[in-house]
């Protein structure tokens, strides 16, 4: 066994594991970490296919930024598993055949009928100085610029709606912009009065 | 015009600049530390540190156990007791001063009518045990009896001022 | 040295040599990482007593120099102490979180054309994501704690590192649209020249912001406020004692020390002779490696981490946010089209 296949079995071990430990945790604080795990290691995988700018962009955001946020919310919400877990066995039968009805769908969708081994040829081995990065940016801003570019402009919207909603119009707080602050002076503040000294008349 | 002067000022952090050219300047100040146990600072001649009785030259005990001293301590940390001696003179048998209750104000140096409780310049000293805060009579005549000398010369550079 | 290493070795199979060889590299780039942290801690007692007219420490050893040796060793004597009702792994785990990232990041930092650990073509990318894992030590410290102090201290740094990160990335995009490559030696080379083709010129607000959202995402002073001694008392790590806490104290030094070296290879030049290009002294000076060069600009930026903290007073933290989102976002973006400007007319001696 080379070298290579060992670090992929590890990472492919630790995604697995990781990702079943999502779903079955107890913890929502620990499902979160082990979602970050997962992520980790499926950069671990990417690296391997020499996809190492999607490895490592898969890192920068989910990992780096996205969960971040996500464990935050975790963090600061006092989940109560017990009214979650009511009904259990009620929707049991639902749950399960929906379940089913979805592996069966992904089943149908990637089988081995259209993602098997035999539809590919062997992902060929590229050499050290070739750039994955710019073949991607490459296609992005080319085949595919508008598809980029609207996702974008959604994405932005996204973010002006986020603020619009949350921008309120009275504050309460007595909040002084710093740079009003920061320029005040001495002139503004003070008045010096030249005023003649008085004797108290009896 | 000030406020674009103002807004020039802010974008290229010139006060922050400027602070850092406070600091910059001290790191190249010469420094004030005193290596303590090695170096000290000059003591006033009157600092009050540990107490002491003194002596007259002929070696008699100045304390005349007037009580002025336990009197007018604020922190009640003297406790005197007394009986006449031999001779017929009033002495002390039992000067003890709690150095935990002293917060030496030099208050019984002040009120002492002859100049037998004094203070030294002694500040370094330590308790190891329970019971090492008191200073008995015996320990306090040999303290005065240490330092005399030095004690002496204090007063007299003093003196004028009194 | 290392072909050396591989003729010796050559009776094991060759991918356990390989493994050996990283391991030895790793070794080699790590002691010294660790070393430094050491007396790194020495130089800012150091330095801020000499700031504020005093000596700093000079007990131990001359003029202080076992000092870091001392602390150690007190810090490896100490009881480690878990709450009661911590979370017991991760209350563990978050130290080892913080350090990690920030020493992983040193596989990919070139310190010379030939010294390097690994040649990542995304390297830029590969350190903006390794750094920004460096919050969940922290996150996870604080609510593995079972403080509300040390949950604060979380929720304040995880918020202003997310926050930097961004202006620190769009930072790194004006580098690497002057450069025309992630490849941190690429982007060396592309200084080449002399002191004046270096960076910090043509994208000297994205080299200040850069540097500044560094010490923001280090949590040193004056963005210190995840620590905040006067009001959480030290923030994540209240409920830290012994090796637990000196791994986070080794992580922010780490952190400090590639901060530092990557400013100095990303806009001044990284191992590049400040004498390059002109005519006397460039001959005079070709002696010196370059990793001595960049050492040397690093360590500029080292005082400068410790200069700020002995002046600077902390931020108040609507301020940080302000700074981060309000004024160095917008500065980058506007300074992003310049250079893209720049880079479209050919603006000499740096974009031709």
């Amino acid at each position: 066994m080379n070298l290579e296949l060992a670090i992929f079995y590890f990472f492919a071990a630790m995604l697995v594991g990781a990702a079943t430990l999502v779903v079955t945790i107890r913890n929502p604080v620990h499902a979160a970490l082990f979602l970050v795990l997962a992520f980790f290691a499926s950069a671990g995988v990417w690296l391997l296919l020499e996809a190492e700018f999607l490895a490592v962009t898969l890192v920068l955001v989910y990992v780096g930024a996205v969960m971040v946020l996500f464990l935050f919310v975790v963090m600061m919400l006092d989940i109560n598993l017990v009214p979650l877990k009511e009904g259990f066995a009620r929707y049991l039968p639902v749950g399960a055949l929906v379940a089913l009805v979805l592996i069966v769908e992904i089943a149908l969708a990637v089988g081995p009928e259209r993602f098997g081994l035999e539809m590919y040829t062997d992902p060929v081995a590229r050499d050290a100085d070739y750039s994955n990065t710019k073949e991607l940016g490459r296609v992005l801003y080319t085949t595919y610029v508008y598809p980029f570019e609207i996702a974008a402009v959604i994405l932005v919207v996204a973010i002006i709606a986020a603020i619009a909603i949350t921008l309120r119009e009275k504050r309460q707080t007595k909040y002084v912009q710093p740079e009003q602050q920061v320029s005040v002076t001495r002139k503004g503040r003070v008045r010096m009065v030249n005023m003649p000294a008085e004797k108290k008349k009896k | 015009m000030e406020s674009v002067t103002r807004y020039v000022k802010s974008l290229f952090l010139w006060e922050l600049l400027k602070g850092l050219g406070v600091t910059g300047r001290y790191l190249f100040a010469r420094k004030i530390t005193v290596q303590y146990p090695e170096e000290k600072t000059p003591l006033s001649n009157r600092f009050r540190g540990l107490h002491a009785l003194r002596r007259y030259p002929n070696g008699e005990e100045r304390c005349i156990a007037c009580k002025l001293c336990e009197a007018v301590c604020p922190a009640l940390a003297i406790t005197i007791e007394s009986e006449p001696r031999a001779d017929g003179t009033r002495r002390t048998t039992r000067y003890d001063i709690d150095l935990f209750k002293c917060i030496y104000c030099g208050f019984c140096e002040e009120s002492c009518p002859v100049d037998s409780i004094v203070e030294t310049k002694e500040f370094e000293y330590t308790f190891e045990k329970r019971g090492e805060n008191i200073m008995t009579k015996e320990m306090l005549l040999a303290m005065g009896d240490k330092y005399e000398e030095q004690l002496a010369a204090d007063r007299l550079e003093d003196a004028p001022y009194r | 040295m290392f072909d050396l290493m591989r003729e010796a070795l050559s009776f094991l199979p060759q991918d356990l040599v390989t493994v050996l060889v990283i391991i030895s590299k790793i070794t080699i780039i790590a002691t010294p990482i660790l070393l430094s942290v050491a007396y790194i801690t020495l130089l800012e007692r150091k330095v801020i007593g000499y700031m504020q007219v005093r000596i700093g420490p000079n007990r131990v050893g001359p003029r202080g120099l076992l000092q870091p040796i001392a602390d150690g060793l007190k810090l490896i004597m100490k009881e480690t102490i878990i709450p009661t009702k911590a979370n017991r792994v991760l209350f563990i785990l978050a130290p080892v979180l913080t350090f990690i990232p920030a020493i992983t990041a040193f596989a990919v930092v070139p310190f010379d054309y030939e010294m390097y650990l690994s040649d990542v073509d995304a390297s830029l990318l590969f350190i903006l994501a390794i750094t920004s894992m460096g919050v969940y030590g922290i996150i996870i410290a604080g609510w593995a704690s079972n403080s509300k102090y040390a949950f604060l201290g979380a929720l304040r740094s995880a918020a202003q590192i997310v926050s930097y990160e961004i202006a620190m990335g769009f930072a790194l995009v004006g580098v690497l649209i002057a450069a025309g490559s992630l490849n941190l030696i690429d982007i060396v080379r592309a200084q080449e020249g002399s002191m004046l083709h270096w960076y910090w010129i043509p994208l000297f607000p994205l080299f200040v912001i850069y540097y500044l959202s560094g010490v923001a995402e280090t949590n040193r002073a004056p963005f210190d406020v995840a620590e905040g001694e006067s009001e959480i008392v030290a923030g994540f790590h209240v409920e830290y004692s012994a090796m637990t806490f000196s791994i986070f104290f080794l992580g922010e030094y780490t952190a400090m020390i590639l901060i530092s070296l990557l400013t100095a290879i990303m806009f001044m030049g990284g191992w590049l002779s400040p004498f390059q290009g002109i005519p006397m002294l460039e001959e005079m000076f070709a002696f010196v490696p370059g990793i001595v060069w960049l050492l040397a600009k690093a360590f500029i930026f080292l005082f400068l981490f410790i200069w700020f903290r002995a002046t600077y007073p902390r931020y108040r933290y609507d301020q940080i946010m302000r700074l981060g989102w309000k004024v160095f976002i917008p500065i980058t973006i506007v300074w992003l089209l310049v250079v893209g400007v720049a880079l479209l007319v050919d603006l000499g001696p740096w974009f031709d």
